[in-house]
């Protein structure tokens, strides 16, 4: 028997969708109105919602207090680097893995995915030593390479999926009909795997963008990306919400624009194999 | 041009021996027909022909050479498989045309032979679509195309028609053998469904675990069948075994009767038994007797029999088309 959906239901449902929505999104607007509050008001008790002299003062100062642009292109530099330099290791080992595998390929797949599973303090002093005696410390080169290391495993996980998602049949016809492994993969793979190496990619982007420890641990002030930016204005200097939250936001926009503008894709590609 | 060898062909996927020993001649211009139950071999021999798989030992001839280490792109040889394996991102067009291509032919060449293919198949109206908005026939059909195109030595088929329904299957079946007899190509077409096998082959070749169980045309195979194993798989309803003092009679350990080849009386006739279910197909009726001592035969009368379930009926074989078969269950004349 069918699912009967009843007006009543539809509507509770819809709300409860919306409430979870919001609640979920509530912390990011918060931050978005604070920045446009005075730090008075922006610690104010009982808060106030939108009725509050809005200005644009918390951004004048952070612009004048740092360079959010140098900051900006380290971010970009390093969530880029690391995703292209990731692409190209992993998408010859995803390929292997998804058609030529052998007995071990399963066991290899998990020792992969269980690096993920170790806190990654525990190898920060290690790392860091490493890092300190061959002078990457606080550079964007040192960055790329860790955040490409870190990011592996999941970008190799990801196209691995989407590769075992191609029916092997497709590619023995290309052989069928003639085509050298040249041509089976110009012709043939790529065209098929570009949704999910540019759903990789994009995710990808995003991880590196938003990745915390590493880039606070490891860089000082030349490499630090907008994390570094944004954690600048946390304690040291007593608490300033609203500083605080227009460097935040600031930091956020891009990677959250790029969502946007990316979410058929990037929902497409997590949900890739899932229905057929 | 089209002739197909195979001597001692050997497969083992890793301890497992698939296919035993094979030899085979498949001769030019002939529709060949691999028919066995799942499992049997029959899709890994035709890869093992196709390249698709690598022989362990033995050698494959394609025209009288030696192609055992042939690359599948170079022998020359179109497979057609179950589940298409169109590319997904080219449209018909450039699916038709894509092993053309691959063989560097001019662009205005390709463009007369795709244009000639889809005539064949009528496909000239879906040229430009994706293969997603065709039907299950229609991409078979441009499966086809891929595979005529560019006239290689020989087809290959890997249970083509399995993922239609059976009306469609029944047309395609037609096609297929229509464009057998046009383009006079050699053809392996592997089934497990043996209504294919006996209404397309010239010759059929049943596999059973690994190794040739018989090869002959499709008449042979049913008017004399080599053993057990073909005499009941060739033919629907099939063949009924009765062993005991029925075959003893005959001096064999089993005997085989076709359901086709027994009369059934109200009284009387050289076996009894009671009548259980009945299948009225209209042209037939399939009538299944309960008997004593020989289990349940399948008998086929005609469309209008008065018989019903809980009659008691004799049953009268043909004589001379009972098969014998003795205790290695190897027919005997």
């Amino acid at each position: 028997m069918a699912r009967r959906v009843t007006r009543t239901r539809k509507w509770a449902v819809t709300i409860i969708a919306w409430a979870i929505g919001i609640l979920i999104f509530f912390p990011i607007l918060w931050t978005f109105l604070t920045s446009f509050k005075t730090e008075g008001e922006a610690v104010a008790m009982p808060p106030s919602l939108l009725l509050f002299d809005w200005t644009l003062d918390n951004y004048r100062e952070v612009q004048q207090r740092s360079d959010y642009f140098m900051h900006f292109l380290n971010s970009v530099t390093i969530s880029l680097g690391s995703t292209v330099i990731g692409l190209i290791i992993a998408v010859p080992a995803a390929w292997a893995m998804a058609f030529q595998p052998t007995k071990r390929t399963k066991d290899l797949l998990m020792w992969m995915l269980s690096t993920k599973m170790m806190p990654a303090v525990g190898v920060l002093v290690p790392i860091y030593l490493i890092f300190r005696d061959t002078g990457l410390l606080d550079s964007r080169l040192g960055l790329t390479i860790i955040l490409t290391l870190i990011d592996l495993p999941i970008i190799i996980w990801m196209l691995y999926t989407y590769f075992k998602e191609i029916p092997t049949e497709i590619l023995e016809a290309a052989r069928m009909d003639g085509a050298s492994l040249y041509n089976e993969i110009v012709h043939v793979l790529t065209p098929m795997a570009v949704p999910g190496i540019a759903s990789t990619l994009l995710l990808n982007v995003i991880l590196a963008w938003n990745e915390a420890f590493w880039t606070l641990n490891l860089t000082a002030a030349q490499a630090a990306p907008l994390t570094a930016f944004i954690a600048s204005y946390s304690s040291p200097e007593g608490l300033f919400y609203a500083k605080l939250s227009a460097a935040s936001t600031m930091a956020i926009a891009p990677i959250l624009i790029l969502g946007w503008f990316s979410q058929k894709q990037l929902v497409r590609g997590l949900t890739f194999g899932a229905v057929k | 041009m089209g002739s197909i060898t195979l001597q001692q062909v050997n497969k083992k996927f890793g301890e497992v021996n698939v296919i035993p020993s094979i030899d085979l001649q498949v001769e030019e211009g002939e529709f060949v027909v691999f028919v066995g139950p799942s499992g049997c071999g029959k899709s890994t021999l035709l890869r093992l022909i196709a390249g698709l798989e690598d022989v362990t030992s033995g050698a494959v001839l394609i025209d009288g050479k030696d192609a055992t280490r042939l690359p599948p792109a170079k022998r020359q040889l179109s497979m057609v498989f179950q589940s298409y394996a169109l590319y997904p991102h080219m449209s018909v067009r450039a699916n038709i045309a894509f092993p053309l291509k691959m063989a560097g032919m001019p662009k205005a060449e390709i463009d007369a032979k795709v244009a000639d293919a889809a005539e064949t198949l009528n496909l000239t109206d879906y040229l430009d679509r994706k293969p997603r908005q065709l039907s299950g026939g229609q991409r078979q059909r441009v499966a086809i195309g891929r595979a005529i195109v560019r006239q290689p030595s020989a087809f290959l088929f890997d249970e083509p028609l399995s993922n239609l329904d059976a009306a469609l299957r029944v047309n395609m079946r037609l096609e297929i053998s229509e464009l057998h007899q046009q383009l006079k190509a050699t053809m392996i077409y592997v089934t497990h469904d043996q209504v294919e096998a006996m209404t397309m082959a010239d010759k059929i070749v049943v596999l059973n675990k690994g190794q040739v169980e018989q090869v002959g045309s499709p008449l042979d195979l049913y008017r004399s069948p080599a053993n057990l194993f073909v005499a009941g798989f060739i033919g629907s309803p099939r063949m009924n075994f009765i062993r005991g003092a029925a075959a003893a009679a005959f001096g064999v350990e089993t005997i085989g009767v076709r359901p086709e080849h027994m009369t059934i009386l109200s009284e009387g006739g050289t076996w009894q038994g009671t009548v259980g279910v009945t299948e009225h197909l209209g042209s037939d009726t399939f009538l299944h007797v309960h008997t004593e001592d020989m289990g349940t035969l399948t008998v086929r009368a005609g469309g209008y029999v008065g018989f019903k379930p809980g009659d008691r009926v004799g049953i009268t074989p043909d004589a001379d088309r009972i098969h014998k078969f003795d205790g290695q269950g190897k027919a005997v004349k």
